[in-house]
């Protein structure tokens, strides 16, 4: 998969690089303000009432 | 598109003489099946042919590289030559939905199926990495902002005199503040001379990402019975991590409207004893999450006919941290009456006494 990612990644190596950093960055920022805080609330760790 | 006439023509059959993982696959090259035919047709201008065929093989010829199906051609076994050809030859079997993986013999599809798992599982550590990031320190981050925000809005709605955040007010605003809302500041000293928040009523989940929640049912500040808060205790901006370095006597300092109430937390001072109260309330006690009389008008006393006659504090959050195996739970006693805040305006003594 990276590999096919790489190879696919257009504008030689410094476009390869930059394209990479972008994805990286999307992906980061969807797990952490899409994905993280829609799927937590299922996860034991921040169960603090009594109930 | 020429050799592949040339192949037509003279060596139809040839296809059918390679391995079977070499043979062509159905078109997927999105032309259609008639016009293909029709131009080989009128360019080679061979004998008739079923159109079906050779717009197979059409699709096939032009998605291979003129090399490989050279090499094809003779009947060599093909593992070696399929390593000896890896690049150009591994982004068809990256692609499923070519026939390409079929080009690979046994040892390859199990390298790839290797690499396939290895980099599933990193991609999978990474994630749980950044999940790991996300409770610690992003949470923080948004929960940090948002208590910013409650607080502008509280002070705002303290000087705009909002009837709404009266929990002092007579006849209790208790149920009239919207879920969500700031209506407190709560100050701990023994947790740092900085520390504040602003407590929100109610204990959903969204409630309390913004900040310690107030458990709806219980007294509000001051009154008599349980002012009952829960808080995270990591991330979410961590209001209640170090709940567990409270000693007795330590103060809790409730901000409302227009009055200070400070709490002190059960036990003795001198000896650092959390039971020694003469109420039976332990000033810190570890329960399961089920245990929910601590909370009760009358920490531990499950008998709603007795009627508080002191005003406690409550905290819960979770035990240990990053569990939510057990609660960690504080209670403190109302230490005086409430100070008015305008014979205050720097705080109550109990901010400054350590």
């Amino acid at each position: 998969m990276y590999v096919w990612i790489w190879r696919t990644l257009p504008g030689g190596l410094p476009g390869k690089l930059v394209g990479s950093a972008l994805l990286i960055a999307a992906i980061s920022a969807l797990l952490l303000f899409l994905v993280f805080p829609w799927i937590e609330p299922s996860l034991p760790f921040n169960d603090i009432t009594v109930e | 598109m020429r050799t592949d006439r040339m192949r037509v023509d003279g060596r139809e059959d040839s296809d059918l003489d390679r391995p079977i993982w070499e043979q062509p696959a159905a078109s997927d090259d999105g032309y259609p099946a008639g016009a293909d035919a029709t131009q080989y047709l009128d360019v080679a201008n061979g004998p008739p042919v079923p159109a079906v065929a050779p717009a197979r093989r059409s699709g096939r010829h032009q998605a291979v590289p003129e090399k490989s199906r050279l090499g094809s051609r003779d009947d060599e076994p093909s593992a070696g030559r399929d390593q000896a050809r890896p690049s150009s030859h591994s982004s068809d079997a990256a692609d499923p939905a070519t026939n390409g993986a079929r080009d690979r013999p046994r040892g390859s599809l199990v390298r790839t199926g290797i690499r396939g798992l290895g980099q599933t599982l990193i991609t999978g550590g990474l994630i749980v990495l950044l999940f790991v990031v996300y409770e610690l320190f992003i949470t923080d981050l948004m929960t940090d902002q948002r208590q910013e925000e409650l607080t502008d809005e509280l002070v705002q709605n303290w000087e705009n005199d909002d009837p709404t955040l009266g929990p002092d007010l007579p006849g209790g605003g208790l149920s009239q503040i919207p879920i969500g809302d700031g209506f407190a500041f709560i100050r701990i000293p023994a947790l740092g001379a900085d520390y504040v928040r602003v407590v929100v009523e109610g204990t959903t989940t969204d409630a309390l990402t913004q900040g310690p929640g107030h458990y709806v049912d219980s007294a509000m500040p001051g009154e008599l019975g349980n002012f009952s808060l829960a808080g995270h205790r990591t991330g979410k901006g961590s209001p209640f991590i170090d709940l567990d370095v409270l000693a007795p006597g330590d103060a809790v300092v409730i901000e409302t409207g227009d009055t200070y109430f400070t709490y002190r937390v059960l036990g003795d001072p001198a000896t650092g004893d959390f039971g020694a109260d003469a109420s039976g309330i332990p000033g810190q006690q570890i329960v399961s999450p089920q245990d929910v009389e601590v909370v009760y008008p009358i920490p531990g006393v499950d008998d709603a006919t007795i009627v508080p006659t002191s005003a406690y504090l409550t905290l819960t959050t979770c035990h240990p941290k990053f569990s939510n195996e057990q609660r960690l739970i504080i209670h403190a006693v109302l230490d005086g009456p409430g100070l008015p805040k305008a014979e205050y305006p720097d705080g109550p003594p109990a901010l400054t006494e350590n």
